[in-house]
């Protein structure tokens, strides 16, 4: 059971990453100028990195459980289907126009840098390892995207404009980042009180509300509704797109290397 | 260069390893860059212990692939490559020697820790013409390693190793 709750954790954390690095990776050879396009494939690479580090732990825990299941990273990567996938539904939305792309990775690399943050002194080593190694990298993508956000919503008009349509765009999909699945209590955290989400929320609404302040953007009314569900396997119409394109060659051609 | 007749120690083994470059940027080896993280003998195995330096990093695969050619080449047969995450790399483990390299290769080395960097408030000596007064063009550059920067002097642009 204990094991069953740390594969499926461990997977919420890896697919979230996977998704986010497919989807942004989407941008290679499409960024506004050359540099900007290096920047955001480079952070598609640090999700899809992590990714990686993560599986290969979900492979480990899948194949003690479940011995001659033979799982590697690449299956559980390749040969699930969209709702065996427990990543957060905002890594799996279209990445729209450029402010759209950097306002997700916002958002997404704040609520990382919340959990990593925690994780890092997770009693199960495989986890903390990964922090501790991830917690550096996403901090360059918190501080990369402030820039952004900063930059586009004190901008000009249309960029102004465009980042408030972003916001409200994808402001309902941050509601689920702190709502803990059964999954999430377990043994995974140290001392995970009662009020651990609720404080891990309170903190990322601070960071990002800062920034969003700064950049002259209005947070959308209390009442939006707010969607949730990816941590348990359901999502958006896009994220079975997004698989049919990532998961084919190994569909297609099982096994199949280079 | 194959070891022949002769007790081979954990010394050897790192002198070997000491040939082992960087496949992106290879004027710096892996000790230089900290990545080499131990050698060491159990029973009669050599134990290899790396630490990779970003999680996608793509030159992490290849670099373990030429420990083992490494190893192999030199008619070694008994070791075993760990990769190790934890404690995770840091470019303070690069050493004096690397910095310098990296730095007549055209490279920015790291300057001061990475918990405080804030790279737009960074000015690293242009490895071109030496002047500070630098500044950042993109935190991101051609490898996961590297920013962006260019020279307010020379007007060259160069790469900055970030510190991690």
């Amino acid at each position: 059971m204990e094991d069953t709750n740390i594969y499926e954790y461990t997977l919420m954390l890896a697919d979230s990453s996977l998704i986010m690095g497919q989807r942004l990776s989407e941008w290679t050879g499409h960024g506004p100028i050359l540099e900007f396009d290096i920047a955001i494939t480079n952070i598609a690479l640090d999700e899809i990195g992590q990714a990686r580090l993560l599986y290969q732990f979900a492979a480990e825990l899948k194949n003690k459980q479940e011995p001659g299941s033979k799982a590697t990273e690449d299956t559980i990567a390749f040969l699930r289907d969209a709702w065996d996938f427990k990543n957060l539904q905002i890594s799996e939305l279209p990445n729209g126009d450029w402010g759209q792309s950097v306002l997700k990775i916002f958002f997404l690399a704040h609520w990382q840098r919340q959990m990593y943050g925690k994780l890092i002194y997770s009693p199960i080593k495989n986890l903390s390892d990964v922090a501790e190694k991830a917690l550096k990298e996403v901090t360059y993508h918190v501080r990369w995207s402030s820039d952004w956000v900063r930059r586009l919503g004190d901008g000009t008009e249309e960029s102004r404009g465009r980042m408030q349509k972003a916001l409200e765009y994808l402001w309902p999909y941050t509601q689920e980042f702190f709502e803990p699945e059964g999954y999430e209590w377990d043994g995974i955290f140290e001392n995970a009180g009662e009020d651990f989400f609720e404080n891990m929320k309170i903190e990322w609404n601070k960071e990002v509300s800062l920034v969003l302040t700064e950049a002259s953007l209005t947070l959308p009314e209390s009442h939006t509704y707010m969607r949730k569900g990816g941590k348990k396997g359901l999502h958006t119409e896009h994220l079975g797109h997004l698989l049919a394109e990532m998961q084919f060659l190994q569909r297609a051609y099982p096994g199949c290397e280079w | 260069m194959i070891i022949a007749d002769k007790e081979i120690t954990v010394e050897d083994i790192r002198k070997m390893l000491n040939e082992v470059v960087d496949p992106e940027i290879p004027v710096v080896t892996i000790a230089d860059l900290g990545i080499l993280r131990d050698v060491r003998k159990e029973e009669d195995k050599f134990i290899v212990i790396l630490t990779p330096t970003y999680s996608g990093c793509p030159a992490t695969d290849m670099i373990s692939l030429s420990v083992h050619k490494k190893l192999r080449d030199n008619g070694i047969k008994n070791f075993h490559v760990v990769t190790q995450l934890s404690p995770a790399w840091t470019t303070e483990w690069m050493t004096e020697e690397g910095k310098a390299k990296l730095k007549r290769f055209g490279i920015a080395p790291p300057v001061g820790s990475s918990a405080t960097e804030v790279l737009e408030k960074k000015h690293p000596r242009c490895p071109h013409c030496h002047s500070t007064d630098t500044v950042l063009v993109t935190a991101f550059g051609t490898t996961a390693c590297k920013a962006l920067f260019k020279c307010n002097d020379c007007r060259e642009p160069f790469e900055y190793f970030k510190c991690h």
